[in-house]
This record gives structure tokens, sequence and C-alpha cells, in this order.
């Protein structure tokens, strides 16, 4: 497997250089674009000052805190158990997913472990939160290129998954579901032939779009070879999840890292990808979601009987320390590191969300690209306005 | 905080208290791979290297002197730490307004001789402000946390020569902690606006909607007003 280097992004921007130089005469003046902050590519309110030269953006900067809420310091005024209902809204696509960490680092300063069926129930919570947020990601992206059937399909078929979480949570986008000690309530029942329908309907979802999106030659030529980001350049910019396995670099926190998970009991493939282009951030998340309906359907077969909550004691004090858990969550690592004074509430919470450090890179990427891609690296990077800002 | 005894305990965690920080660092049974990193970081600082916290099999901590921050950051990166995870800064004075819980009305509670005083939490410090970060090791899957205290002048060195990703964290350090980061390119506010005043993450920046209001949650435990005629609801919990 060959490995990207510096020297291929930096082949290609002299490339596009030496297009401009042929154009010499027909010099333009430089000039401002600013996309968004409200902007369909944007998956929110974010802003990028973009400096131009031509075609060819020379510099270009995001804009974020449109939607900064202060997560961070509102954790200090709120008790252990209070917190996951303000989490549940940073990455609002894949709540559950924000809540686990949070919960682990807990359950690490107080030194309990939520009983095994809490942990199956909780990574097939997890894997279902990363199938509705990845699909709706597969169906976007269509969007961004102008493709408008994608996302029709991906809105139909996250639906089914969004009802799983419901029907098992009580909530669609924000289950609020996890407790310090366990889950709030056990599946209820006929949950587990409907998931495994269901998971048969997305693999279908992803046949369908990698038929119609993957293998669509216009995709093709928009993505490949767009936005390449080497390994070493994404690791040091500290990206995380599919964005840095597309840039070759073989790293899943599911697997990686022993956690009071089931993902060491479920049989999954970490897919890589060599290119480090958009099309190889794309192809990977499709890949994810397949390897996560497998991991559910696994899971749900082999999910042990018992409680699904340890016994924890009324009011949650959690001892003094220091702890840091972090998981594999849609977008990427996402971790809090937990400081406690022994309190009924946290002393600090730093949130380590994904997409802050994936859309860090962007004045990296941007540079020497043009208008159009812009978009297409947006969309490939995949990040949510409210896990950068939180 | 009754603990359960016979609970199999996957982290191994030790207390703080277990462990005086003012010793010699702690014995570090059975992990040779994070004896190891601070091996080097003790080879590559020397006496700039102040104190570890290890917890076997999980998780290191890491105190340098402020002096050190920079060269820290190159040492792990050349021990191959070459992925950046954050960069952040506690602020341990205890907050002056307590979590907000309280009734606005009542009076003012005590003076407690011990709340003012300020307690670093693992591998100790001297300072109101630390900074720390996280950096993993991909090859090897592991990490450390490295802590530093941060002088009274507010200035801290900047790590992006050697983490390129440390850019916005240090600007997001700088606009919620007033810390100053030397030789960062653009320190300006990411998230607030940028004639914004204060440090918010500060805990004398007062949190305004728990001033002038006290957070709901306190009167969880009351019954809800539509509850009142019907039978209290069956709670889950036992």
């Amino acid at each position: 497997m060959t490995m990207l280097n510096e020297r291929q992004q930096l082949s290609y921007i002299a490339a596009q250089a030496a297009d401009a130089r042929l154009n010499v005469e027909l010099e333009t003046e430089g000039m401002t674009l600013n996309i968004g902050p409200q902007h369909p590519a944007t998956h929110g309110t974010l802003r990028i000052i973009a400096r131009l030269d031509g075609e060819q953006v020379i510099w270009a900067e995001p804009v974020a805190g449109y939607m900064h809420r202060g997560y961070e310091k509102l954790t200090e005024v709120r008790t252990f158990p209070q917190v996951t209902t303000l989490i549940n809204r940073i990455d609002w696509l894949g709540s559950f997913a924000n809540e686990v960490p949070f919960i682990l680092a807990a359950e690490q300063l107080m030194d309990i472990e939520a009983p095994p069926r809490a942990q199956y129930i909780r990574t097939i919570m997890f894997e279902l939160s990363r199938i509705a947020n990845v699909s709706l990601f597969l169906g976007d992206l269509g969007v961004q290129l102008g493709a408008i059937t994608p996302v029709f399909m991906a809105f139909r078929d996250r639906e089914y998954v969004l009802n799983l979480i419901e029907g098992a949570t009580g909530g669609r986008f924000h289950p609020n579901f996890d407790r310090i000690g366990g889950l709030k309530d056990d599946l209820p029942k006929g949950w587990i032939d409907e998931t495994k329908q269901v998971m048969k309907k997305l693999r279908q979802f992803c046949d369908e779009i990698e038929d119609l999106l993957f293998g669509n030659e216009i995709f093709q030529s928009r993505t490949r070879g767009v936005g390449i980001i080497p390994a070493d350049i994404a690791k040091s910019y500290g990206m995380s999840g599919a964005n840095l396995r597309a840039s070759g670099v073989d790293w899943d926190l599911r697997r990686d890292q022993s956690l009071p998970m089931a993902w060491d009991k479920a049989d999954f493939k970490v897919w890589t990808h060599p290119d480090g282009d958009s099309w190889a951030r794309c192809w990977v998340r499709l890949q994810e979601t397949r390897e996560a309906t497998k991991i559910v359907d696994q899971l749900v077969d082999s999910i042990p009987s018992g409680p699904v909550m340890a016994k924890v004691p009324r009011i949650i004090k959690v001892p003094e320390g220091e702890a840091w858990v972090s998981t594999e969550n849609p977008l990427g690592e996402m971790g809090y590191y937990v400081v406690s004074k022994g309190d009924l509430g946290p002393f600090r919470v730093k949130i380590r969300s994904a997409s802050f450090n994936n859309i860090s890179i962007t004045p990296w990427v941007l540079k020497g690209v043009y208008v159009p891609d812009i978009i297409t690296i947006l969309a490939s990077l995949y990040f949510i306005l409210g896990d950068i800002d939180r | 905080m009754p603990q359960p005894p016979s609970s199999p305990s996957w982290w191994g965690v030790a207390r703080l208290s277990d462990t005086s920080t003012d010793t010699e660092t702690p014995a570090l049974p059975g992990d040779g791979l994070r004896e190891g990193i601070v091996d080097t970081l003790r080879r590559d600082l020397g006496e700039q290297l102040i104190d570890t916290y290890l917890l076997p099999q999980k998780d290191l901590w890491v105190r340098v002197a402020s002096e050190a921050w920079a060269i820290t950051g190159r040492s792990l990166k050349l021990q191959g730490f070459d992925y950046f995870c954050f960069l952040s800064a506690i602020d341990w004075m205890p907050s002056p307004f307590g979590k907000g819980e309280d009734d606005p009305s009542a009076p003012p509670a005590e003076p407690d001789p011990e709340a003012g005083a300020i307690k670093q939490g693992y591998t100790g410090g001297d300072t109101r402000f630390q900074l720390f970060a996280r950096v993993t090791d991909l090859k090897r899957h592991v990490s450390v946390t490295i802590k530093a205290d941060v002088p009274e002048s507010l200035t801290m060195p900047t790590w992006i020569p050697s983490y390129a990703g440390a850019n916005w964290h240090e600007r997001e350090t700088h606009e919620m902690f007033g810390i100053l980061f030397d030789g960062h390119p653009d320190l300006r506010n990411l998230y607030l606006p940028g004639a914004f005043e204060g440090f918010p993450l500060r805990k004398d920046f007062p949190l305004l909607s728990r001033m002038v209001k006290p957070w709901p949650g306190i009167v969880d435990v009351e019954p809800m007003p539509a509850n009142d005629d019907e039978t209290p609801a069956e709670g889950g919990e036992s």
C-alpha cells in the first residue's frame, strides 16, 4: 500500500498553479469570497472566508462560533446525571454516542461498571446512532454535488433507524438514555426482530448509494484526487474517525482501546483507504455504515440477559479524580476530560469533539483548490456545527 | 460512597488519596510501556519533569515545568506521539459563585476558610491555571496527558511547531482562559465576538443566567404541579 505524502499534494497545487500561469495575461484581481454562514454545504452556520485568485483559493479560513453554546461552562453548574441532557446536543445526529464517553468517564471515577446487558445495549445504540448519522451524510453528499435523489433515500432509511432509537429510548434525536451505572430501561419487546429487518434495509440502502452515487462518473471526477490530506498532516491536526482512516491510518478506538463496551464481542473490519482524498473519506464512511449494521446484527444475537442497571446510589457523588474517556463516534474521536472534586457535579469538563479538529485543517487543505471543490471537500470532511462550537 | 466490592474492576483505578504526590514517582507495577515513556521524557527534560501519575495499563499523567512546555511537545512528537488529541486549561480556583443551586434570596453562606484554597488534581501543581494536553501514539496504542503550571504572566509557548492542530485549541484556550501563547500566529477569538470582555471559563466569570435565576433542577425532588392530584408515577429506580 503506497502512502501519500505531502509531495503529492504539493504537486497537485503546482499543477494548478501552472495552469494559472498560462493565463498570466488574463491575471485577475484577487477577490474575497464569503461562503456562509448560511449555506447548505455548511451543515449549520459555518462561514468560510476564501481569498481567490481567479477560480483558485489562495487562502481560506473557517469562522466558527455562530452556534457556541458554552457547554463546558454549563456542565460546571449541573450534576453528573444532568450533564447528559446537554451533551446530547453536541453532535445532534448521533446523540446517544455523545453520552457514552461521559458516562464511562464518570463510571471510571466512581469505579463501577455497567452490567453486561447494559454494555451490549449501549454498544447497539451507539452503532445505531452511527448508522443514523452517517446515512444522512451519504445522502447529503449527493446534494452537495447536485444530485437530489440520494438525500431522499437517506431520509427514508434513516427514519427506520430513528424509529428503532425512539422505540427503545423514547427520543428520536436526543435519547438521554444512558445513566451512570447502566441504562434507563431495557429493550422493548420485539425490538430485536425489528432491528434485524432494519439492518437488512440499511445494507440495501448502502448498496443503492454505492451504485447510485459512488458509481456515478460525475461524482467520481468531482471527488477523486480532490482535497488530499496526507497521513502525517492528518495526525498532527488531530483528525480522527473516517477522515483519518481515509488517509491510510489504521486507527479505530472501537478496536484499539479496551472499554467496558461490547465491541470486542463483535467481529468487524476497520476500513482504511490509502488515497486521503474526498473520495476516500466518503468511501470509508460508506463501508463503516455497512460494518455498523453487521456489528448490530451480531450483538443483538448474542445479547446476554440480566439487569441493565448496576447498584448506584440514589444521589450520585463522583469521587475526586480525573478521567479521560474517548470513543469512536460517528464523526471521529469524541472524548471528555472530567475533573471531579467529589461534588454532585463536575469541576471541569473538557469536551474534545471530533469536528473541531477535523475542521481546523481546512485552512491547510483548501489552499490551492478551485472554488467548486471547496464544497466537495467540506462535505467529505463531514462536520456538524454543534460538534465544532459546542 | 459505597463501592460494590465484588464488581470486577476493569479500570483498576487508584484513588487520588492513595498516592501522595509529594513522594517520588509512584511505583509503576507492570506497565513497562508507560514506564518507558516516562523514562524517555525524563531523559529529555531532566529536572523539568516534575511529577507523574500512572494508572497501570490505563493512563498516564505527566507534569512538566512551564519553561519545558514547548520542549515536551517536541520530545513527545519524536517519541512517536504524532496524533494530537486536545489542548486546554483548567482554572483550579473554586468558583466563588457556588454551583448556582442556592436560593439567591437566602442570606450568604458562612465563608468557609478552606473554600478559597486552590487544590490541583493529579500530579499536583502550584498555580491557579494549568495547561493540559493529550497526545496519542497510534502505533503503540498509548496516550499521555501532559500538564504544566501557567506562570503569573499567563504566557506559555505554543505547540504549533510540534502539532499543527494546537492552533485552534490554543485560540480557544486564549479566549476562554486569557492565557497567551508565545509564537501563536493568530490569537483572535474563535467563538466569541471580537469585543467580548472577560474569559468565560475562568471560575470567577459568573454564569449570568444562573445569577438571575436559580437552576430549576434543584426542585426536581418535589412533585411537578401537573401531577398534584394524580398518583405519583412509579419511579424506575430502586
